[in-house]
């Protein structure tokens, strides 16, 4: 019995990996025989052997990987800085409940803004370059940190304080012994929803100024009409956004392991 | 000699838009290692002069001195207190479970590992040093809680109705494992409780309290011939419904 349920599950993942493959070669198939029957415009929606053909040319004429470099390392950069400083921020404030109470309405505020909207004044401020991009992925990212983890540190059950509290510990060992490890999972689930928050906050920013990367790619196909350079960018940051919101996954395994 | 003295305690609650008075001229006095149960109607303000007495947040007015010392929320005396449920560190193994409090307190690290595998012999539970809370049932995740409050050699243990959330099995089974250890370390300890059965079975002398405001209604001591028997042989005894029947109708006049 139990071997056939087994035989059952094993089946039946393999009709999902099999429906999975088949949606991936209908939408490309289906795009490159779109665009060679000409039924939709060759020149705005490409077709998949042309992005391919401007994948080789830039492979091989090594601009991609600069471009794929930048924008990763500015998306890493600003993703870790976001994280960091909200969850710090989120420290600061479950530290002093009167700052908490001070600063409520402003996170509010700031949580409700657009942090894109922010860009001309970032770039102005930090100048035009890789620093003011960085911080665009991070500040995207910061306040709304801030709250979820601020909130999870919050809703730790007060008796496992009262438990190191019995035993004489200072609120910092409470923070470090309770607090933290019980915010754990919170903390790595707004890591997934930053990996693609930073995406957004870089991607915006190399539109805005960048002369190097994948949204300036994008900015640079636009403008001269070459949509398999764009088409070509946006399957790139598909891949590697990807890519880094797995590793967040398998970051998460690792550390809640035994957290249930 | 007393070793935990209560002294015309007062404690109010206050809110946006009340005071309430939650404990009234509170005055008893503990001898060094007996065993005393709190019993009262729900709203008595039992947890409350607990956690007083460990010194968790300051009373009103009043004072306590365990061994001759004041306890305040600066000064707390080593205190060992027991909550409704186990509260262990899920993330943390048995072990370390066991040896927070010595951590805590930054007690040297050698020490640790052979504390902690003294006690889990001592409770019954000699090789789960290295599992997770999560592996354990609720009786031994009880029993681990007890093995931790008492690695750091604490002076008076306060039990806050440790064993509410156990069923009828794993509750007597844990009530005698008590008894027993804290005979052993000679440890005084107070035990808050809903249950006048367990009080009977566990304690010396048992304290009644009434609500609103909570005050020292009555103390009852409870014979010799019951202490020297462990809680299961007391429920067995012959004077245990007598007892119960006394205490039981004291409680009903309270209301």
């Amino acid at each position: 019995m139990f071997k056939q349920y087994q035989q059952m599950l094993k089946k039946e993942k393999r009709y999902v990996r099999l429906y999975q493959l088949i949606i991936l070669l209908v939408f490309f198939g289906g795009w490159e025989l779109l665009s060679r029957f000409g039924w939709i415009d060759r020149l705005i929606f490409s077709s998949p052997t042309h992005v391919w053909r401007t994948l080789v040319e830039k492979v091989s004429d090594g601009t991609l990987t600069l471009h794929v470099g930048v924008t990763l390392m500015e998306t890493i950069i600003g993703f870790v800085a976001g994280t960091l400083l909200g969850t710090l921020i989120a420290v600061v404030l479950w530290w002093s409940s009167m700052l908490s109470k001070i600063l409520d309405p402003y996170l509010v505020i700031l949580n409700a803004m657009p942090k894109v909207a922010l860009g001309p004044i970032l770039i102005v401020a930090l100048g035009p370059g890789y620093f003011s991009i960085v911080a665009m992925g991070a500040l995207i990212s910061i306040i709304i940190t801030t709250i979820v983890v601020y909130t999870a540190f919050k809703g730790v059950d007060p008796n496992y304080s009262k438990v190191l509290q019995t035993f004489g510990a200072t609120r910092w060992q409470i923070f470090r012994e309770v607090i933290l490890p019980a915010s754990f999972p919170t903390i790595i689930s707004t890591l997934k929803v930053n990996v693609g928050l930073s995406w957004v906050g870089v991607i915006v920013g190399e539109f805005l100024v960048a002369s190097k990367g994948l949204g300036y790619l994008i900015i640079y196909g636009f403008q001269v009409f070459n949509f398999n350079l764009v088409l070509m960018s946006l399957l790139i940051i598909a891949f590697f956004a990807t890519i880094m919101y797995q590793v967040v996954e398998l970051i998460e395994k690792a550390i809640i392991k035994n957290n249930g | 000699m007393e070793f935990l003295k209560v002294e015309n305690i007062h404690h109010s609650y206050f809110s946006k838009t009340q005071a309430k008075e939650v404990l009234r001229d509170i005055n008893l006095d503990i001898r060094k290692g007996e065993f005393v149960s709190f019993i009262g109607p729900s709203g008595c303000g039992k947890t409350t002069l607990l956690s007083i007495i460990a010194g968790l947040f300051p009373s009103t007015e009043g004072k306590v001195y365990i061994d001759g010392e004041e306890i305040s929320t600066h000064n707390q005396s080593l205190i060992g207190y027991m909550l409704q449920q186990d509260y262990l560190f899920p993330w943390k193994t048995i072990e370390e479970n066991v040896t927070i409090g010595l951590k805590i307190m930054e007690r040297s690290n050698k020490t640790h590992k052979v504390t902690a595998n003294a006690l889990l012999q001592e409770i019954g539970l000699p090789h789960v040093g290295n599992n997770y809370p999560r592996e354990l049932s609720g009786g031994m995740r009880q029993r681990v809680a007890l093995a931790r409050t008492l690695a750091v050699d604490p002076k008076i243990l306060l039990l806050d109705e440790p064993f509410s959330a156990l069923d009828y099995q794993s509750k007597l089974k844990l009530e005698d494992l008590v008894v027993e250890t804290l005979k052993a370390y000679q440890k005084t300890a107070i035990l808050v409780t809903h249950d006048i059965g367990e009080a009977i079975a566990m304690s010396e002398r048992v304290f009644l309290f009434s609500a609103n405001p909570g005050t020292l209604h009555k103390v009852f001591d409870i014979p010799s011939e019951l202490q020297e028997l462990s809680p299961f042989d007391v429920r067995q005894h012959p004077m245990y419904s007598d007892i119960f029947q006394i205490i039981w109708k004291e409680l009903e006049s309270l209301g």
